[in-house]
């Protein structure tokens, strides 16, 4: 292909935003990317903050800078002292360090406080065309807005801080086209974990992939950022989704949104961020939405997942080398190859996290328990992802419904996604959860995770054991 | 500011086959309150390490003495999972120089090169050849030359060339610090945000 045609061949949207963000690029080098917004948070910002001491410099753009206190806040009675002393002192560290470096910070007890990639969307923060990063994994969620939105590590952190730069060379592209029609009980998360299972954890390592097709696009906001979100889940670095109506409507209004004619101005430009016809992918996935059932994980990474309906895959499909691997992930989780997984009990029922902790995850949730009752020996925990999504909740008596069914809903935060405040899962425990990590301990020492969709969860947590939702609907 | 350095190493091995080591074996979120880079060593694995009681597990390869080296070898898609920085520390921490693997996730692999720690992929075939060798003869020994970016097995004289970012080559093999790179372009960076 000679230079000609390579300038006229149409351009990707990530291409797009990637381009309009490149403040130098050079031979042999990765490119400068500028970073329109950086999220920042208590656990991976701290040793940033002592590098940027020890250089003697400041925060380069600190108003495009917002912390939250989000992954070691405890989810119940947020009003009182943190009472472990090393969450509260990480805590504290980055009230401190926010003030000391002039960086707005929503902690404990701000209306806007919540999960990260919860704030950023409901605040109007995040926006088609332009590039985000935190120093979570999870940051792909924003890239439902059709926008560059990824993970980095505290190195990085700091990179941002001092130069609203990130040096980063170019990913591949990645194009994952869902159509057809969704049965019923089945959604965005059953999408995610399906399109996982198909392709691996490591499937998308080296890509950021777009998702496409008219599933996707049936699909609300909230719905898009439980796709992008788990883009990490099978290696990605990132995932984004075309801007349509679906997220203008979603972003005017909001409490950062552009105004007047600086909207206009952002809507125009919006319009345009989509593939070209002719963009080349380097890689092209298509499946059909009819084939997927409600899903779960029955392993210890996120692509160990099947149908509700299907058995646990037989061992011996696998090569010597994977086995090795396979048994020791079904040994940790106590269970059988060639068994079915429905109707596998369960002791504890996580709906949460930042991939299912919107307000319409928690309205479908009540939805479906309303006139119910959890079973008995069963533990349901419903964490709200932000501030604002738990008023929400209130407001619309979405409390009442959990309670009278014996759900706890407590205070926004990770919570048990990750285990890292009082919210673990005892070891040996069975927790059929809406977050976005089945690795080992991860909810807990020795906990074992089937992750589901918000209704799978709820289904559970009435039968007590792992059920077919489309049974009860 | 100037970090690690790293050019060449002949080291025993460290193995650990299993494929998709996600970060939080690597280091539990439990054990990432600390505000500081150092100690986290001390958990690196720690619920493959230590049981419920913080009693040493029998046959984990860090609780036995037949393998020790500063090259940490795993299995396929290595360092998936959580963007932590803290899984790179603790295995630097720990005494860790390379990490070999036939697959690496992106954000692990950036966060090892930005600590001086030097992720070393390999075919499957010849990850497979260094833990057959290693099992075989624990005194079995690895060299890797970051100039050459070639990786021997010694015993065998059977050597891979591996690849790596020219630029992030240079940091290491002279300390350069990512930082420094891009504040000498705030110039063009202030020229950006004008336009």
């Amino acid at each position: 292909m000679n230079l000609e045609e390579t300038k006229n061949m149409g351009k990707t949207l990530f291409d797009k935003i990637w381009d309009a963000h490149v403040v130098s690029t050079k031979e042999g080098f990765p490119d400068i990317l500028y970073i329109d917004t950086h999220f920042i948070h208590e656990v991976t910002s701290p040793q940033a903050f002592n590098g940027l001491r020890q250089r003697g410099i400041p925060v380069f753009r600190p108003k495009q800078t917002v912390a939250t206190a989000d992954h070691n806040v405890p989810t119940l009675h947020q009003d009182q002292p943190i009472k472990e002393e090393l969450s509260r002192l990480q805590v504290e560290m980055l009230t401190k360090n926010c003030a000391e470096f002039g960086i707005e910070l929503y902690g404990l007890g701000h209306p806007y406080q919540g999960i990260v990639h919860v704030i950023g969307p409901e605040l109007g923060i995040t926006r088609p065309g332009c590039t985000y990063v935190c120093g979570d994994s999870h940051t792909s969620t924003h890239g439902a807005f059709g926008a560059i939105a990824f993970g980095i590590g505290t190195s990085q952190v700091e990179q941002v801080m001092a130069t609203q730069c990130l040096l980063q060379q170019r990913p591949k592209r990645m194009k994952i086209e869902v159509n057809g029609q969704l049965q019923k009980g089945v959604g965005a998360k059953d999408i995610i974990l399906y399109i996982i299972s198909q392709i691996s954890a490591a499937g998308g390592t080296g890509y950021f992939v777009e998702y496409a097709g008219d599933t996707i696009r049936s699909l609300s906001m909230e719905g898009r950022m439980t796709i992008c979100n788990m883009s990490i889940e099978m290696g990605a670095r990132g995932g984004l989704i075309a801007p349509d109506q679906i997220t203008f409507d979603y972003v005017e209004g909001r409490e950062f949104a552009p105004k007047g004619d600086a909207w206009d101005k952002a809507l125009a430009y919006w319009k345009t961020l989509f593939s070209d016809d002719d963009a080349v992918f380097d890689k092209v996935y298509s499946f059909r939405a009819e084939d997927i059932a409600p899903m779960i994980t029955y392993g210890t990474n996120p692509g160990m997942g099947i149908g509700v309906d299907e058995k646990i895959p037989d061992a011996g499909q696998f090569s010597d080398q994977e086995q090795l691997s396979y048994k020791k992930a079904l040994q940790y989780m106590g269970l059988q190859d060639d068994t079915p997984i429905e109707g596998h009990p369960i002791d504890y029922v996580f709906i949460g996290s930042c991939t299912n902790s919107r307000i319409e995850d928690l309205r479908q949730v009540a939805e479906f328990i309303k006139g119910k009752k959890k079973a008995d020996d069963v533990t349901v925990w419903v964490v709200p992802g932000s501030k604002q999504v738990e008023q929400q909740a209130i407001k619309e008596g979405l409390d009442k419904v959990f309670e009278a069914a014996g759900f706890g809903l407590r205070e926004p935060g990770c919570s048990a996604c990750l285990g890292m405040n009082e919210d673990k899962i005892p070891a040996g425990k069975y927790c059929i959860s809406t977050s976005n990590r089945n690795f080992e301990g991860r909810q807990g020492p020795n906990s074992r995770t089937f992750l589901a969709s918000p209704l799978m969860a709820a289904a559970a947590a009435v039968t007590g054991k792992v059920t077919d939702i489309r049974e009860l609907i | 500011m100037a970090t690690k350095t790293f050019q060449y190493i002949q080291s025993g091995v460290v193995p650990i086959p299993t494929e998709n080591i996600d970060t939080d074996q690597i280091i539990p979120a439990r054990f990432l309150k600390a505000t500081t880079r150092e100690g986290f060593g001390n958990n690196l694995f720690r619920d493959w390490r230590y049981d419920s009681d913080n009693k040493p597990i029998t046959g984990f390869v860090l609780n036995d003495n037949t393998f020790s080296g500063k090259i940490l070898v795993g299995g396929k898609n290595f360092g998936c999972g959580s963007s932590r920085e803290h899984a790179a520390w603790a295995i630097s921490d720990y005494g860790f120089d390379v990490v070999v693997s036939s697959f690496f996730a992106d954000i692990f692999k950036g966060n090892a090169l930005n600590n001086g720690l030097l992720p070393v992929q390999v075919s499957e075939a010849f990850l497979q050849k260094i833990f057959a060798a290693v099992f075989n003869d624990p005194s079995t020994e690895l060299e890797v030359n970051l100039e050459k970016q070639t990786i021997t097995l010694l015993s065998t004289g059977e050597s891979e060339e591996f690849e790596i970012n020219p630029y992030k080559k240079a940091c290491l093999i002279n300390g350069y610090d990512d930082i420094d790179y891009i504040l000498s372009n705030i110039d063009k960076i202030e020229e950006y945000e004008k336009r």
